[in-house]
């Protein structure tokens, strides 16, 4: 009995981000739902960075740390393990900027961004502290410093994106737009940006997603909503989605929880990292193409299952 | 899809006599259509009629049922595909594979056994007990059934493509109604006699979806099972999401749950593949592996995916007790949704303290997300301290509160008289907390 494939008809797609000096990274573009290649074209493969910190992470678990052992003090360093790695991208977070820990001026940090940015070959993402205000100085002069790199640059928030938005736009580069896991918020910002005269393929959406057990179902369901959106010609909400995978697995109480501590959940090493695979590869079901992940390991499982996955699976 | 009053209307016999209680068959035909009255009422339809309306009317994909009593596994009945469209609603069985040349069989079912887990103040486990006929031996795959019947928690699911094992290892469990897995085109009439023999449910396997179109219609039965003989995780995807869709364009060969097996070689890789199947359709996913740090990722994943998108899982707003708080034990306020409740009460115990924790009424929403909705605010918890009893438990005036909403503590204590503790951002940093800080 032949059996007629259900095929959808997308009148649109996703756009296509450029990454790098080069332009030798793309991401998004697809013209279908994750990875039904019988449906529509899947031209690019979600894209894998790893973190790397300005300022030596204090309450990361053993394992997390063990991969980095000497590094961890020496962003240039850690950048180039990161590489090593195979990550696909490295993320730079400014965490020294944070009025909390050191306070590092804008210079200093746009300084350290030079230096990771001059050592390596992969494209970079840059982010703040996560405070506002302060992100948006501190962008301003890494934006500046990094002129022509095509990095992509965050996060924009609601408050900051102006300051932003203007400095990639002078500087060349990309912008990450956060929203807390809302599909109207996350439109709005990015008509604002886009009104700004930001070309909308380069903005990332970033949907403020949460771990595995910590919410994962919201940021699952806006992707979703946000990538059947674009497909059916909803322009703002056509940008690839970024997910900020690592840190929120690894604050996960089933990463984070020792072998003594709760036997009975397994051995710690394969639950976490399995916590961090997870987490990404389930929103990649849900459209996400830009990962920010933490443990080399996880890069390297990710990596095989995307392969797969970007296999052919035309009837 | 649902019929209309006038497709009813067609199939009724039109002689508007009124038994029904209708004046007409057409008004009888739009009561049926918008579900107001059920097609029993009318003593004239025909039996052919009733067929075709009974299955227009039916689930998108039938509702299947495995294992008897408590043991029960119900899967189906699903309506869309993608959770924010309703909700998913069964969620995937979980299937745990025992070869039938294992040394230690009850052993390892006793580790199945134990793959049950407390989160969010419910219980998750795995459902079903699988056993292989790896062995190709057909009394020796009766005997494995045997020893899990007897050992096992959970429902079984045997999996033998030899129709002579499938019946001597039917004898052993054929009365609890386990899943037959499979019938294939060439041991076909003898596994679905088997299923029919003992009323139980049937995996059928096609080598792709046309085939198992085909010999879904050939088989005329209704507890079905579906495999579309895919075993690469892309491809799996690919007709997962077909007998989806077709399903809810009401299909009717594919109207049935389906199942995935995750075998994949690398055994952390067969863990990935069996979350894209729970996250895509699958209404069974059977999993090689019993290592808790495995299956625990995947019970998770299961629970969120099938978490209903309109309605957050809440806890009763009341004070807990932990162990048994004396007068001078700490108070931690938190919000109702269940998991922040559960992180906090998980961590407290952790601690082995006794303490008492008040979870605010927020419509069961996070600490954060309460604060920033205006939903976890310092008159909620003023109000809260005031009229759970707390102050009469307690010698002391001390709150402790989430680090996340330091913010709260100022205006908290002007408005409550309570001192106000701020407590670690995250509750893993309760026990530590405690220690440095209430005077133990
Ligand atoms: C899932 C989620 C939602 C879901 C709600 C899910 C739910 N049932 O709560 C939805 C999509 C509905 C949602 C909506 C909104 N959200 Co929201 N959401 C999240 C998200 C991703 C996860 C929240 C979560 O479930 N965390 C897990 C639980 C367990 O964490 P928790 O309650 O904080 O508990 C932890 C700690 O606080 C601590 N703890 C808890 N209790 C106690 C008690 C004591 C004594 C101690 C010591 C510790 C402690 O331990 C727990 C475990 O570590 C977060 C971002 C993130 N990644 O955290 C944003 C976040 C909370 N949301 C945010 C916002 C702004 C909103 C909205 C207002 C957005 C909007 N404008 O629509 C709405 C408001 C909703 C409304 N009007 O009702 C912001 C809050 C910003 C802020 N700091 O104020 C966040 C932080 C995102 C962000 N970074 O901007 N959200
Ligand atoms: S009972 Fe049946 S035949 Fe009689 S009016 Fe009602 S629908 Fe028509």
């Amino acid at each position: 009995m032949a059996v007629t494939i259900a095929k959808e008809k997308w009148t649109s797609k996703v756009g296509e981000m450029v990454l790098d000096a080069d332009s030798s990274v793309k991401v998004g573009g697809e013209s279908t739902l994750p990875f039904l290649q019988f449906e529509g074209d899947i031209p690019n493969r979600p894209v894998l960075a790893l973190e790397v910190w300005d300022l030596e992470p204090v309450d990361w678990p053993e394992i997390l740390k063990a991969p980095f052992a000497g590094v961890l003090a020496d962003p240039v360093a850690w950048a180039k393990k990161n590489v090593e790695y195979g990550a696909d991208v490295v993320a730079l977070r400014l965490m020294s900027a944070h009025p909390d820990f050191k306070n590092a001026s804008p210079e200093d940090c746009a300084a350290t961004a030079k230096a990771v940015a001059d050592a390596i070959n992969v494209p970079m993402i840059i982010t703040g502290c996560g405070v506002e205000e302060k992100d948006a100085e501190v962008l301003e002069k890494v934006g500046e410093a990094l002129t022509g790199k095509n990095c992509l640059i965050g996060c924009a928030t609601e408050k900051n994106y102006k300051t932003v938005t203007a400095t990639a736009m002078v500087n060349g580069h990309s912008v990450i737009a956060s929203s807390p896991l809302d599909i109207n918020l996350s439109k709005q910002l990015n008509i604002l940006m886009t009104e700004m005269n930001l070309p909308a393929n380069r903005i990332a959406i970033d949907p403020l997603v949460g771990a595995l057990g910590y919410g994962i179902e919201y940021a699952y369901s806006i992707m979703e909503r946000a990538r059947i959106g674009a497909l059916m010609g909803d322009k703002m909400l056509a940008m690839p989605v970024i997910c900020f995978v690592g840190q929120e697995a690894w604050k996960a109480k089933e990463a984070k929880s020792t072998d003594d501590e709760s036997p009975e959940w397994g051995a710690q090493e394969r639950r976490s990292i399995l916590w961090e695979v997870l987490t990404t590869t389930t929103f990649a079901q849900a459209g996400g193409s830009i990962f920010v992940l933490r443990h080399p390991e996880s890069v390297k499982q990710v990596k095989v299952h995307l392969d797969k996955m970007m296999e052919s699976n035309a009837y | 899809m649902a019929l209309t009053g006038l497709d009813i209307f067609k199939q009724l016999p039109k002689t508007n006599c009124k038994e029904c209680g209708q004046p007409t068959c057409l008004a009888f035909a739009m009561q049926l259509a918008s579900g107001k009255t059920s097609l029993d009422k009318c003593p004239h339809v025909s039996d052919s009629a009733k067929e075709v309306l009974d299955s227009a009317s039916a689930p998108p994909i039938a509702l299947v049922k495995i294992g008897k009593g408590e043991k029960e596994l119900q899967l189906g009945n699903e309506t869309v595909l993608f959770r924010h469209d309703k909700r998913f609603e069964h969620p995937t069985g979980i299937a745990v594979t025992v070869n039938d040349t294992d040394s230690d069989i009850a052993g390892k079912v006793q580790s199945i056994n134990k793959l049950v887990f407390d989160r969010v103040g419910q219980i998750h486990k795995v459902n079903l007990v699988a056993v292989k006929n790896t062995s190709g031996d057909t009394a020796r795959f009766a005997e494995a059934v045997k020893t899990v019947q007897d050992n096992a928690d959970f429902a079984l699911l045997l999996i033998s493509e030899d129709a002579a094992a499938m019946e001597k290892a039917l004898e052993v469990a054929g009365a609890n109604a386990p899943l037959i897995c499979s019938a294939n085109a060439a041991n076909f009439d003898v596994m679905l006699n088997l299923a029919k023999k003992y009323d139980s449910p049937l995996v059928v396997k096609g080598t792709d979806l046309n085939e198992l179109a085909a010999l879904v219609e050939k088989s005329g039965y209704k507890k079905l099972i579906l495999d579309s003989g895919a075993r690469e995780v892309n491809k799996v995807l690919a007709d997962q999401t077909q007998i989806r869709r077709q399903a809810l364009k009401k299909f009717r060969p594919f109207g049935y749950p389906t199942i995935a097996f995750a075998d994949n070689a690398d055994p952390i890789q067969a863990v990935v593949d069996a979350g894209v199947y729970i996250a895509k359709y699958a209404g069974i996913v059977v999993l090689n592996t019993s290592d808790p740090a495995d299956v625990l990722p995947l019970i998770t994943l299961r629970l969120n995916i099938y978490t209903d998108p309109q309605k957050p899982i809440a806890v009763e707003s009341k004070l807990y007790e932990i162990g048994n708080p004396g007068p001078d034990a700490p108070v931690f306020v938190t919000t109702n949704f269940s998991l922040t409740y559960f992180c906090v009460q998980g961590d407290v115990e952790a601690g082995r303290f006794p303490a008492y924790i008040m979870p605010v009424d927020t419509d069961g929403i996070s600490v954060l997300t309460g604060w920033a909705a205006g939903k976890f605010t310092p008159e909620k918890i003023t109000e809260m301290l005031n009229s759970c009893g707390i102050a009469d438990k307690v010698s002391h005036r001390k709150v402790i509160i989430p680090g996340g909403v330091a913010v709260l503590s100022g205006k908290l204590k002007e408005m409550s008289g309570w001192d106000v503790l701020v407590g670690p951002r995250e509750s893993a940093g309760i026990p530590s907390f405690i220690k440095q800080r209430w005077g133990a």
